[in-house]
């Protein structure tokens, strides 16, 4: 009822030609790390990665909008990490408290208490499964999923499947140790057993060089002889230094799961179902690029944005928040079932794609996975296991 | 030779029992880039016939002598001699075209562009567009008021009503509906618009006798053992008494039946896998669904509110139409 009141007023505004318009001002704050060069220069990051995603979102939100008589700005802001407060602090003294950001857990845990009760984070990219449970922070909504949230997609696939038997290869990197123990967490989660564990030490070096494939094939089939039987090989490799040279080069026909092979994504510029065909046109006309895992994330938080403004004619951080937590919300983000908001943690449910990069071969949470509130909260952290308190403490005020 | 006879002696009484002609059912299979002919009274297959690519929405002029199919990945309209399944030539519709509408005179067409926020009027006789009209983030559903007063336009990712004025193709109303308006359709009388949200799960009741078009009503679904984000309404059909509106539920496999005067889900009618479209046979006995993920039609008794038949036609059928009598 509330609802349709303010959805009154607002055409009522429109008819009556008034000027002003709800301002609905958001910015993307991208932290810039210096990083090698991905192993596949079909990785390469384009300059304007997840920006564009934020500028196809306002495109759309303000399509919305001028029919509803509001207006929406994004402001999109490259910094290194050094410079990532100073840049919030511009951003806020700006007026702009509906912050996007990418970053690692690190920076975006630096930003949010920062930030305080001034603005809302919306976490584009950083993938912790602390930040959705001891260190969650109330000011901040998580539109990537987490590390589990992927990991026990592809479990669950792959317990489907019947491939219950792994070998974890785990990277040398902290990001890698995480991606493993998630691994590890999916695999008692759903059953499965890891047979053996191996590292691959990063031991530096650029990643390419002219001579490509050879060292490549020498190195990689030793590093993966005498195997304990396994069904397949789970590749935990965050940091991108391996992973991409494991399949074709392992030591027996192996299938490569995880990192490279069959990953879990977001998105992926092969998904069409659900109307994704017309996100990726709409995308690829504005950029002449396919969109990334980045730009998606970052699109789908400002479409959170634009979605709460829309119901509730507000644009204040706590209004957007309110309403996203809520029951009321849905989000339709072509996956075939509404998005919404875990009200424990902040976190954005949603199903995961599983992609062999040219095709999406499955799409998570698998049939047969059943929960008493969603099946998509058998991705990832649910309720009874968090640790997060920062959004039930308020709820118990 | 004998089972031959028998069969035709069969139809020739069925005949003499329903007076009305039998009539042709025109079905667009998405990914089988065709059109599969059924007959209104055997439930035959009588023919199929390339329909261009992707082929979705599908539509016949009120004398049934144009059959329209919007062949999406074409960015054309092709239009088609429903006696002999030839091409008789093609509108421009703009980009990807989805669902169209039909002015009750059969002139214009009003087409849905999903990937260019446009909805293109075409002019069915001279072939040349009308008028474009910028509308919502991914147009979809397209309806006509029965006094052809307002051309309704949904659109998916900005999830309102637009109300067109055919007069001057300029957009008078926007109502905000649930996510991912798919499908709109007026009552015979005028006085109620649907409009079908897809991820919302809801169909939302607009009220049109008042000063402005005015939502009051939301319908939702609930199935035992289905889950509630697979209860996705798309396609509708409302009996021309008024009473009675009828729902295809997607991947629910399922047609809701409600009761249009008090809104309430009278029955749940079990058809064919991602329902999506719907068609009335001109006299209203029986109602049509495409089955996009069985290949198949299901066939339901309208009176007895049952599913008697089903049908295979071709690949992923998505749109349907019957021929008037």
């Amino acid at each position: 009822m509330l609802r349709l009141c303010l959805l009154a007023l607002a055409m009522a505004c429109t008819m009556a030609g008034a000027t002003r318009a709800l301002e609905v001002k958001a910015a993307v704050l991208r932290i810039d790390q210096d990083a090698l060069l991905p192993i596949s220069r079909l990785d390469l990051k384009p300059d304007d990665m997840g920006f564009a995603g934020g500028v196809l979102a306002t495109e759309d939100n303000q399509t919305t909008g001028t029919f509803l008589g509001m207006d929406y700005s994004l402001e999109t802001v490259a910094v290194s990490p050094e410079e990532a407060q100073a840049a919030l602090e511009r951003l806020l003294g700006e007026g702009i408290s509906l912050v996007v950001v990418m970053s690692d857990d690190a920076t975006l845990l630096a930003l949010a208490d920062a930030a305080g009760d001034r603005a809302l984070l919306l976490n584009a990219t950083a993938p912790g499964d602390e930040l959705r449970n001891d260190e969650c922070r109330a000011n901040v909504l998580h539109i990537a999923p987490s590390r589990s949230m992927k990991t026990d997609a592809l479990a669950q696939y792959l317990m489907w499947k019947k491939w219950g038997d792994w070998v974890l290869i785990q990277g040398s990197h902290p990001e890698d140790f995480a991606l493993a123990d998630a691994y590890r967490r999916s695999a008692r989660k759903f059953g499965a057993r890891i047979v053996e564990e191996r590292g691959f030490e990063d031991t530096g070096g650029a990643r390419r060089t002219d001579t490509g494939y050879v060292l490549v094939q020498r190195q990689i089939p030793v590093f993966t002889q005498k195997m304990k039987r396994h069904d397949v090989v789970v590749a935990a490799d965050e940091a991108d230094v391996f992973a991409a040279h494991l399949p074709y080069h392992t030591w027996g026909p192996d299938l490569v799961v995880g990192s490279a092979g069959l990953r879990p994504v977001t998105w992926s510029p092969a998904h069409e179902a659900w109307g994704a065909t017309q996100f990726q046109t709409r995308f690829e006309k504005l950029t002449r690029r396919y969109a990334r895992e980045e730009d998606y994330q970052v699109w789908l938080a400002l479409r959170v944005i634009g979605e709460a403004a829309t119901r509730t004619g507000e644009a204040d951080p706590a209004s957007i928040r309110a309403y996203a937590l809520g029951q009321e919300f849905t989000l339709a983000a072509f996956k075939g079932q509404p998005v919404t908001f875990r009200p424990w943690n902040g976190q954005l449910r949603q199903p995961i794609l599983l992609s062999d990069g040219r095709v999406n071969v499955s799409v998570s949470p698998q049939d047969g996975y059943l929960h008493q509130v969603s099946p998509l909260d058998t991705l990832g952290t649910d309720a009874p296991e968090t640790t997060c308190t920062a959004f039930t403490e308020e709820a118990d005020r | 030779m004998n089972r031959s006879t028998t069969f035709l002696a069969a139809t020739a009484l069925l005949g003499l029992a329903h007076p009305a002609l039998a009539n042709k059912v025109f079905v667009s299979n998405e990914r089988g880039n065709s059109v599969t002919v059924l007959d209104s009274e055997s439930w035959e297959v009588i023919g199929e016939f390339p329909a261009g690519n992707r082929p979705r929405g599908i539509t016949i002029s009120p004398d049934g002598s144009e059959l329209y199919v919007c062949a999406s990945d074409d960015d054309v309209v092709r239009v088609f001699d429903p006696e002999t399944y030839e091409e008789l030539h093609t509108l421009p519709s703009g980009p990807d075209p989805e669902l169209f509408v039909l002015h009750p005179s059969g002139n214009p067409l009003y087409i849905a562009n999903e990937d260019d926020n446009l909805v293109t009027v075409v002019d069915t006789k001279t072939h040349k567009v009308i008028a474009e009209v910028p509308v919502g983030v991914e147009p979809e559903g397209m309806a006509i008021s029965p006094d052809a007063h307002w051309v309704i336009n949904t659109s998916e990712t900005t999830n309102m009503a637009h109300f067109i004025d055919s007069a001057d193709y300029e957009i008078k109303h926007n109502v905000l509906v649930d996510q991912r308006p798919r499908y709109a359709i007026f009552t015979d009388d005028g006085s109620k618009l649907y409009v079908s949200s897809e991820i919302g799960g809801t169909v939302s009741v607009i009220d049109m006798t008042g000063a402005e078009p005015t939502l009051i009503d939301k319908i939702g679904f609930e199935v035992p053992n289905v889950l509630p984000e697979w209860l996705q309404p798309v396609g509708m059909r409302v009996t021309s008494d008024n009473k009675t509106l009828f729902v295809a539920l997607g991947p629910a496999n399922r047609v809701a039946v409600v009761d249009a005067a008090t809104d309430e889900v009278k029955d749940y009618l079990l058809v064919g896998q991602r329902v999506w479209q719907l068609a009335f046979t001109p006299d209203e006995k029986y109602l049509v669904t495409t089955n996009g993920n069985s290949n198949d039609v299901s066939v339901i008794d309208v009176e007895n509110l049952e599913t008697i038949k089903s049908v295979q036609v071709g690949q992923q059928p998505w749109g349907v139409v019957v021929a008037p009598d």
